[in-house]
This record gives C-alpha cells, sequence and structure tokens, in this order.
C-alpha cells in the first residue's frame, strides 16, 4: 500500500475511503488523526484569527505611531508607553479603575458572603437539623438573581435614570426619609465613581449569593453537628467552618469580580456624562475610536492585561491554601 | 421530655452519660433555639432589605412605563394615574425596540448554534483523545481566558473591516463564536472528561465511526453541560454590549438590543419622552425575566458553572 493513497484518504470522509486503505493496518491512526484534524479544523481557525492574532497584533501596534487610518504608521519603540506616563487623563482612568478592583470585590463578596450565609443557615433550628435554610431562601435567591440576567446595558439605563436629579427616584427617596441635605444636583457628574461603584456591586452580589449558597450546600451536615456538639456558636461556625471551606470559591469569585470590575465599560460609558469620570476601558475606547489614535489605545489596552494579569496572579498566590476534600 | 424515643434516648445516652434522666433533644438546646430565634429576626430583616434593592429599580420602571411624561417629571416617586399604554406602542413603534430585538435574535441564532457546536467538537477531541499537542492546543484555547477583551478591540476593529465585515451581521456572528469558545471549550472538556469511557469503546468496538459515536452517543450524554453551557452562552451574547458597540456601529437600524437601549435613552433624553424609554426597558426585560423564573435552577447552574469548576 503506498503511503501517497494514505494521505489522500486523511481528507476523505471515512464513507469515501477506499476499502484498500481501510483494510491497511496504519489505517486504525489514520482514521483517529483525521477525526482530530477534522474536528480543531474549524474551531482553531476561527480562535487564531479572531482571538489570538489580535491579541498578539495589538503588542506591536502598541510600539506604532499608527493612527487607525490609513495604512501608513512607523515602529516607536515605547513611545506610546512614555506618553502614557506623562498622561494625567490616563492617570486618572487608572485610578478609577484601581479604585474600582479594590472595593468592588472587597463589598460585593461580604455582601454575598453574609447573604448566602443567613440563607442557608440563618434559620430557626429544627429539632432535627444542625443548621437549617430561613424560610423562603429560594424565593430571595430568585429575586438577588435578577440583575445577573438582564443586559448590563439595561441596568446601567435604570441606574442613571434613577439617579437623574430631576426625573430620578435617589433624590426624591432621600427627602422622604430626612436626608433631604444629602440630595444632589449632579449626581452622576460629581460621585460618578462612587455611582458606578455601587451598581457594579448591585449587580454582581445575587451572583455570588447563589454560587456561595452553592458551596456551603455542599459541606456535610456532620462537621456542623461536631462544631455545634462542642459548643460553638453561629459566629465561630461562621468563622471557623464555613468560610474556610468556601475560600475556593470566595478565591474564585474574587479573581471574577476584580475582571469585571476592571471592565466596567458599558456601566460609564451609557451611564455617566462625558464631562465625568473614565475608566481604562472607556479611556481606550474614546482614544481609538473617537480622537483617532489607534496605538495609543493599543497601548491602553496592554496596560489593562498587565493590570489583569498581576491580579489574577496575586489572587492565586495569596490565597492558596490546601484544598479539602470532603 | 417523656416522648423521646429509643433511638433518640440511645443517642443522648452516648452523648452524656453522667445525665441518665429526661434530657432535652440535644445538648443545650435551649439556648441555641433562642438565639436562632434573634438571628431570624435579624437575617430576615437583612434579607428583605435585599430583596427591595434588587427588585425596586425594576419595578420602578415598569411602573413608571405606564406614567405620562408630564408625571415622570413631576412625580418620579409616585403612582401613574392612569394606564397609559401609549408607552408601549411608542417605544415599539417609533424606538425601534421590536426591529433591535429582532436583530439580536438573528445573531444570535448564528452565534449560539455556531459556538456550540464547534465549541463541543473542539472540547470532545481535547477531552477524550490522546495525540501530539493535547495539552498545548488546550491551553491555547484557555489563555484566551486570560486577556481583556479590551486589548484584541482595535486590531479587530479593523481587520473586520479589512475584511468587509465591520457592520454586518456575519461579521458580529464570528466574532461572537470566536469570543465565546475559550470559556465554552474550557467548561466542556471538563464536562466531557467526566463521562465514564466504557461506552465510548463499546460504540468504537461496535463498529461505530468517531463521528457517529460524537453525534449519537456523546452529544446526548452530556446534555447537562451543553444546557448549562448553552444558557450561559445565550445570556452572555443575548447581553453583550462592548463588541457590538464597537463593531456594529453602521446603520442605527442594525442595532441589537443593548445597544438600541442605550441609544434609546440618549434620544430621548433630547425628546423628553422618557415614558417610552421606560415602557422600552420594560419590553426588553420581561421575557428575559420570565424565562428565566421559569427556569431559575437551570439558569442559576449555567451562569454559575464556571466559577464553581
Amino acid at each position: 500500500m503506498p503511503t501517497r493513497r494514505l494521505v489522500l484518504a486523511f481528507f476523505l470522509p471515512p464513507s469515501l475511503t477506499p476499502d484498500a486503505v481501510k483494510y491497511d493496518r496504519r489505517y486504525r491512526a489514520l482514521d483517529k488523526y483525521r477525526f482530530v484534524a477534522w474536528f480543531t479544523l474549524l474551531p482553531l481557525a476561527f480562535y487564531l484569527l479572531l482571538v489570538a492574532w489580535p491579541f498578539v497584533q495589538a503588542f506591536y501596534y502598541s510600539m506604532t505611531d499608527w493612527s487607525g487610518y490609513g495604512t501608513e504608521f512607523n515602529f516607536i519603540g515605547i513611545d506610546n508607553y512614555v506618553r502614557l506616563w506623562n498622561d494625567s487623563q490616563f492617570w486618572e482612568a487608572t485610578r478609577n479603575s484601581l479604585f474600582l478592583l479594590v472595593f468592588a470585590p472587597v463589598i460585593t463578596l461580604a455582601l454575598g458572603l453574609f447573604f448566602a450565609y443567613m440563607l442557608n443557615a440563618g434559620g430557626r433550628h429544627r429539632r432535627n437539623e444542625t443548621v437549617s435554610g430561613v424560610f423562603g431562601s429560594k424565593f430571595y435567591k430568585i429575586v438577588y438573581f435578577f440583575p445577573q440576567v438582564l443586559s448590563v446595558a439595561i441596568i446601567a439605563v435604570i441606574w442613571a435614570r434613577a439617579f437623574s436629579p430631576r426625573s430620578g427616584v435617589v433624590n426624591p427617596l432621600l427627602e422622604n426619609v430626612g436626608l433631604g441635605a444629602l440630595t444632589q444636583n449632579d449626581w452622576l457628574g460629581k460621585y460618578g465613581l462612587w455611582v458606578t461603584l455601587l451598581v457594579l456591586c448591585w449587580s454582581f452580589v445575587g451572583f455570588y449569593v447563589v454560587l456561595f449558597s452553592a458551596s456551603m450546600g455542599s459541606i456535610p451536615k456532620e462537621i456542623y453537628e461536631a462544631s455545634l456538639l462542642d459548643g460553638a456558636n453561629r459566629s465561630t461556625t461562621f468563622f471557623r467552618i464555613t468560610f474556610p471551606l468556601t475560600w475556593d470559591a470566595i478565591r474564585t469569585g474574587w479573581i471574577y469580580m476584580g475582571i469585571q470590575a476592571l471592565d466596567a465599560f458599558a456601566i460609564v460609558s451609557i451611564m455617566i456624562p462625558r464631562q465625568g469620570i473614565d475608566v481604562l476601558p472607556t479611556f481606550l475606547y474614546l482614544k481609538a475610536f473617537r480622537d483617532g489614535q489607534a496605538a495609543y489605545a493599543t497601548a491602553v489596552g496592554v496596560v489593562l492585561f498587565v493590570i489583569t494579569l498581576t491580579f489574577a496572579l496575586l489572587m492565586m498566590r495569596v490565597g492558596r491554601r490546601d484544598r479539602i476534600e470532603f | 421530655m417523656s416522648t423521646t424515643d429509643t433511638a433518640d434516648r440511645a443517642e443522648d445516652g452516648e452523648l452524656r452519660p453522667e445525665r441518665p434522666g429526661p434530657a432535652e433533644p440535644r445538648p443545650s438546646g435551649g439556648r441555641v433555639t433562642e438565639e436562632g430565634g434573634v438571628l431570624n429576626v435579624f437575617a430576615h430583616s437583612f434579607l428583605v432589605l435585599w430583596t427591595v434593592m434588587a427588585a425596586a429599580p425594576l419595578l420602578w420602571i415598569a411602573v413608571s412605563a405606564f406614567k405620562t411624561s408630564a408625571e415622570v417629571l413631576s412625580d418620579p416617586f409616585g403612582f401613574p394615574s392612569g394606564l397609559h399604554w401609549a408607552n408601549f406602542a411608542n417605544a415599539w413603534a417609533e424606538a425601534n425596540i421590536g426591529r433591535y430585538a429582532l436583530n439580536s435574535l438573528i445573531i444570535l441564532s448564528g452565534s449560539l448554534t455556531g459556538t456550540m457546536l464547534l465549541g463541543s467538537m473542539a472540547a470532545y477531541v481535547i477531552a477524550r483523545y490522546t495525540f501530539r499537542g493535547n495539552r498545548a492546543l488546550h491551553l491555547l484555547f484557555i489563555g484566551g481566558l486570560m486577556f481583556p477583551i479590551f486589548l484584541a478591540l482595535v486590531p479587530l476593529f479593523f481587520m473586520l473591516q479589512n475584511l468587509g465585515l465591520l457592520n454586518t451581521r456575519p461579521g458580529l456572528i464570528l466574532v461572537y463564536i470566536a469570543y465565546s469558545l475559550p470559556f465554552t471549550i474550557f467548561f466542556l472538556t471538563a464536562f466531557f472528561r467526566t463521562l465514564p469511557s466504557g461506552v465510548h469503546e463499546a460504540a468504537i468496538v461496535d463498529g461505530a465511526s468517531h463521528t457517529r459515536t460524537f453525534w449519537q452517543i456523546m452529544m446526548p450524554m452530556a446534555k447537562p453541560g451543553l444546557i448549562s453551557i448553552g444558557i450561559f452562552n445565550f445570556l452572555g451574547q443575548w447581553n453583550q454590549f462592548v463588541l457590538p458597540r464597537v463593531l456594529n456601529v453602521g446603520s442605527r437600524d442594525d442595532y441589537v438590543l443593548p445597544q438600541g437601549l442605550a441609544a434609546l435613552m440618549v434620544q430621548m433624553g433630547y425628546e423628553g419622552d422618557w415614558g417610552a424609554l421606560y415602557a422600552g426597558l420594560t419590553i426588553a426585560m420581561l421575557p428575559v425575566l420570565v424565562v428565566y423564573v421559569t427556569f431559575q435552577r437551570q439558569v442559576q447552574a449555567g451562569l454559575t458553572a464556571g466559577a464553581l469548576k
């Protein structure tokens, strides 16, 4: 059997493969590799062309002076990064993004953990249960999860309207509860960063309640029983048992929330008026698609990538501990 | 506690041999119950508070959708004087909500099918076949999860422009598929690996081809995983904002739903017709929420699936 025919068979579907080839002792291997190659070809092509290649290009473009119009540009080394270093707008956007990166995960995860623990162990003790969820915990989880299924664009529009000084609800609400002194004429312009933080946390708390609930639900009841027999109260139970045993989920959640906080593109670009704050993604967007500074914008992208990577690696190192199997 | 049955007493006896008499059902049960009661009230008040926090903004939008524009401005907090259905008609006809939703549906029908098909094909091969470069291939796909999408936006924009795919539906579909692949493959590879290998081997022994094994044996077995990741991708692509914001900026008639709503807010800001905006938001929210509440268990599982793996 000439090898040429085997090679040819590689490009034929099994039904069209000549019998002579099928009886070759090398056909089994060929059949397998043919399948592997054909099945990975299309996904790989999509991925390489539309995901991997743009990422690689981005690093190169960030070292050119390309405007985005036309095809002519020069290699200028690290000039874009030097320019970023001296760009106060860039530093402000970075500060805002880092602010969100620090506070959004802390607040969201703390609230998520609190509510999840309340749902799973906050209930009245019944006779034969050591820990019991509160009544209606399923209902709470359904409602808390609402923001997660809505588009972030819808969420941003809703909150932009809620914080509107004249036709929104935040100002009247403050007046109704006797905090009229706190009302603002320009929430989104003056306190854009805080409102962004609020909206980010608001939309993700439900996700973490569900996530942590699942994680807490998988902790065996015997562990709770044992601690109760030893006289542990609820806060001890939480810090000594629930928290360590959900740590894996918390750490993963922390990284995920950090990445979400570094995004915030839709919230800021829809909700915040133009004279308000920028975060790194919105700054990048404006540089690339408004100011015609494509190369400069990709340099911002590289910075964003470095921050994301540093954050993720840091969290993975800091939070590592022996996995507890149960 | 005279009604304690034998099993209970045996347990109690084991725990506190020094007190053989009538005992409480569990050690220091009274104290725990009391604490439980206090905590229960405390827990419930916070839980109810967040329920209001989570649902009130959405309810406010839905209620305000029935107000006249004058009512929106004069009394944003109150109830509408009557059911002002005209807002919904305006949102549907003039503000094009129906058209945006249709655009989203058309794009999703292509992108979701493509994502699931290509994702499961690659994941299956990576999970179940040993070949040179298997690990490298897996890492290559998963590596895409580490990069923020913003890094690729500029090159991607100009690549689509050069290919003539900018501001077109096929372009958006292809991009959606490509950017959904890393997570889909990550998730499904883990899922295919958990499936028993016996059935697969039996099919091969019986002479089924690799393709046939995939379609008729492995895909049906992977159904729970496919549903989870399918929901995840559906909501992710349906709600996608960044990609269309950059890659679909041609005619306003081609906007997808999230884009359309964002544009509608700007437009209604000029026209002062907030009622129509609220109606548009309600129309956009309602189907998603209804589907979510109906399938809430699957949806919650689907969206949190990635973080649990």
